[in-house]
């Protein structure tokens, strides 16, 4: 019939364009222009903003949440949240310099804190999966509860003292990078293949689409729920990790409103809030876009104050932007 | 007689792609007015732009003698033009008064809602069309048929002089749909003008008065509906003759695959039990409400059951979940395509593998090539018009969005396949299509089970037929044996 033909016949005429319109590239594209014009403006502002070592050390302040943020992109896909990774970057920091204390060895008590760290994201998903609580309110209930255990283990100071060789991962270098900037590369190429190459990557941005059609599609929903904040709660702990072998201490309130530049870093990379659409790429995008705002806002020493309202003023301009392309459309 | 409605030149594209080429389009008051073509010709299209929903590139609309420029579907309502779309825009969250009056609900002095008023109006214009559903009632809970009521009753609460109707009668009962005509006819008697969009091509000789066909974009031909008929029509949408409406059945169905036995749900299904043969077509039969839907969702596990056995290929399976089921080998065409169907902001490559990954996977990972081939197979097989397997769901056309649904599970290469509806929405030559294509199956071995609301369809396709009634079980006939009339009576609660 006369479709068969179009098809082919449509695809060489439109094929191109709608792959530019019609996909999900499009807000990384505007975050992508929208870091380049930042850069430039920096570049011309403070004369150390493109310094290599200035760079550098730029990535190396990303890194941290970067990492977290590349978890939270699975979690808002799904159409959820995760307000406890500042949370469980501080529990997994404090008991991982707790156990070593203890004389554990180092090994055994990374990979112990970890699993506490891990139990949190595991709590989340459970709740999330098998109650109708919403997720903000669980993952809420868990920031602080994360926060607690973390002051209690510590009894609220850090627990410092830590002997070198752990000071390495945070503090070490491999050529001209942090060792935590390959972490963070190496994390961001998993996630983006298993974004884009997986079935589990399909089905989270499917299920951020329509829960309904994801669950007659048998796909089990409840297990794709809990994957995702266990995944979210496995790169805060990631950092939280790198942050207390970098401070050479586990300090119970490190990572203390991380979720909300985590949270910024995924919007602004042009993920939607609402779940379904967003890419890795964007996130990347997003995550440099706060760490060089950051950055440069210090260069050129704008008061932190000041700083927040300006971050706040760019979370909204960047959704506003991508909100006003997809109305045109 | 002056005209209503003037649409002169319409052009409207979509990156790159022509939707509408100098489309020429009018209504008169106070008729009944067809607009029908094949899917993806433009139908939608031209009644968005005339409702603010899209813009158009190029053209003119006059209403009413007036010039008219439109920009937001409140524009053309107040107007006087609404618009039910074919994909609805019900809140489900919402109850039947509170999303007709969304927005304009009656005040009290206070400021506050005038509940008691509110409910009185909806329950005015539900008596208009006879439907018997409660005003307070959440959409979440009623019917596709009764929300396609609900649809319509809000496109009186607006007065409107012109009213589209984009394929009202899809999904509705031929009982329902009587009611329906009744309505049109009333409408029509008081001046209202209708623009009534429908793959189903007797409807128009009972309803209405002139007729257009759009073709590919294009503007084909406008009639008087007394000049013309079925195989004209259908050569002026497909552009050649169509010969069969059903092509023949030539599988002779073999041994029982699955046996129902007890299947019940505490208020929905009553002890039903039934057995599917071999490269078998039976088809389920019965009014909206009757528990079709119903009895399919507990067999495939999407709803719960509260007792009931279920054997296949000789051995009792326990099915909890759609997983289990698509375990088995037994897959679900839901009724629903856009709440239950598609993931409609995800890509039509997408939505046609999501529920079969596993088969293009290769050391963990999708592999490009081989999704790229099987999708490209169906968009082929099925004619599914899409200028390129990228292109978001939500984008396609009504009819092709149906046909990405059913790519999907032909995908899953179920051994049972059910098909709650599986040509709504399609026209008349993708249907004979997919009927070809049902055949195919079950000659390759498989089962097909297929819930259809339209009778000839049912007769025309089926090996056997139950019918059900208040989740009972009341009629089965076998091909051959097989009536409008039986069925009609079983339907309606005649045990025979
Ligand atoms: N928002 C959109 N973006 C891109 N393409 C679109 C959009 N809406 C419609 N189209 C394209 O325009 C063409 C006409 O679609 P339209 O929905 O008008 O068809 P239709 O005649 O109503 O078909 P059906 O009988 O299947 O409902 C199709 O090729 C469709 O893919
Ligand atoms: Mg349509």
């Amino acid at each position: 019939m006369d479709a068969k033909a179009n098809v082919a016949e449509l695809r060489n005429s439109g094929g191109f364009l709608y792959r530019i319109n019609n996909s999900y590239y499009k807000p990384e594209i505007y975050a992508g222009i929208g870091l380049v014009l930042l850069s430039i403006i920096l570049s011309f502002a403070s004369p150390y903003f493109l310094e290599s070592r200035n760079l550098i050390n730029l990535a190396r302040q990303i890194s941290l949440y970067a990492i977290i943020a590349s978890g939270m992109t699975f979690v808002i896909l799904t159409g959820g949240i995760d307000l406890s990774v500042g949370s469980i970057v501080a529990v997994t920091g404090t008991f991982i310099a707790g156990f070593i204390k203890s004389g554990m060895p180092i090994l055994v008590a990374v990979i112990l804190g970890f699993g506490i760290g891990l139990l949190f994201g595991l709590f989340n998903g459970f709740i999330i999966a098998n109650t109708r609580i919403p997720a903000i309110i669980v993952t809420l209930a868990s920031m602080s509860m994360g926060r607690g255990t973390a002051l209690l283990y510590s009894n609220g100071y850090p627990i410092s003292g830590l002997p070198n060789s752990f000071k390495v991962l945070g503090r070490g270098y491999l050529g001209p990078f942090p060792i935590a900037v390959y972490i963070m590369v190496v994390i961001f190429i998993l996630t983006y293949i298993v974004l884009n190459k997986t079935k589990f990557g399909r089905h989270v941005y499917a299920l951020g689409g329509n829960e309904e059609t994801v669950r007659l599609s048998g796909i089990n929903v409840r297990a794709l729920k809990m994957k995702v904040y266990v995944i979210s709660g496995l790169m805060s702990a990631i950092s939280g990790l790198i942050l207390a072998s970098r401070l050479g201490s586990g300090q119970p309130l490190s990572g203390d409103g991380w979720e909300l530049d985590v949270i910024a870093a995924v919007v602004v990379g042009g993920t939607d809030i609402a779940g379904g659409r967003g890419t890795i790429i964007g996130t990347i995008i997003g995550a440099f876009i706060i760490g060089v705002l950051n950055n440069g806002l210090n260069l050129l020493n704008v008061s932190p104050y000041l700083q927040l309202v300006v971050k706040g003023l760019v979370i909204i301009g960047a959704v506003f932007v991508r909100a006003g392309v997809n109305k045109a459309k | 007689m002056e005209n209503i409605l003037e649409m002169k030149n319409i052009n409207k594209q979509f990156y790159g792609v022509q939707a509408l080429k100098n489309v020429n389009f009018s209504v008169r008051p106070g008729e009944v007015h067809v607009l029908v073509g094949e899917n993806g010709a433009g139908k939608s299209t031209l009644m968005k732009i005339l409702s603010g929903a899209y813009q158009m590139d190029s053209g003119e609309i006059y209403f009413a003698g007036e010039k008219l420029d439109i920009k937001t579907p409140l524009d053309a309502q107040e107007r006087g033009i609404s618009i039910i779309y074919q994909e609805f825009n019900l809140i489900p969250g919402l109850s039947v008064a509170e999303n007709i009056y969304l927005g304009r609900e009656p005040l009290k002095k206070s400021g506050l809602i005038d509940w008691d008023l509110l409910y009185k109006n909806t329950r005015e214009l539900l008596d208009r069309l006879q439907a018997d559903i409660d005003p307070r009632t959440l959409v979440s809970q009623l019917s596709v048929a009764e929300q396609q009521f609900v649809e319509i009753s809000k496109a009186l609460s607006f007065d409107s002089k012109l009213i589209v109707m984009d394929e009202p009668s899809a999904t509705l009962t031929p009982k329902e749909l009587e009611r329906l005509f009744a309505v049109i006819r009333d409408l029509k008697s008081q001046g209202i003008a209708i623009i009534y969009i429908s793959h189903h091509l007797d409807e128009l000789f009972e309803i209405g008065d002139r007729l257009t066909v759009l073709r590919d974009g294009e503007w084909i031909t406008t009639d008087n509906i007394e000049d013309v008929d079925k195989n004209y029509i259908i050569k002026m949408m497909v552009g050649r003759e169509l010969t069969n409406s059903y092509p023949p059945r030539e599988v002779t169905p073999g041994e029982v695959v699955l046996e129902v036995k007890n299947l019940t749900r505490e208020g929905v299904l009553d002890n039903i039990s039934f057995s599917l043969r071999q490269g078998e077509i039976l088809a389920i039969a019965g009014l909206v409400g009757s528990g079709r839907t119903e009895l399919v969702r507990a067999l495939y596990g999407a709803d719960p059951k509260d007792s009931g056995e279920v054997i296949f290929k000789g051995k009792p399976i326990q099915i909890d979940s759609p997983k289990d089921s698509i375990n088995h080998g037994i897959g679900l065409l839901p009724e629903d395509r856009k709440q239950q169907g598609l993931v409609l902001g995800q890509s039509v490559r997408n939505n046609i593998t999501l529920a079969s990954l596993d088969k293009l996977i290769d050391r963990m990972l999708i592999r490009d090539n081989k999704e790229k081939e099987a999708v490209h197979k169906y968009i082929k097989d099925l004619g599914i018009k899409t200028p390129s397997e990228d292109i978001l769901a939500m984008n396609l056309s009504g009819g092709n969005q149906q046909k990405v649904v059913l790519a999907k599970w032909l995908f899953t290469d179920s051994e049972i396949l059910i098909f709650d509806e599986p040509t709504r929405g399609i026209d008349v030559g993708a249907k004979y299509e997919i009927y070809v294509l049902m055949n195919e199956l079950t000659k390759q071995g498989k089962s097909i089970i297929m819930i259809s609301s339209e009778l000839p369809e049912v007769i025309g396709i089926s090996d056997r037929v139950l019918v059900l009634h208040k989740g009972r079980i009341t009629g089965e006939y076998h091909r051959g044996d097989l009536s409008q009339e039986k069925i009609m009576k079983s339907a309606a609660g005649e045990v025979n």
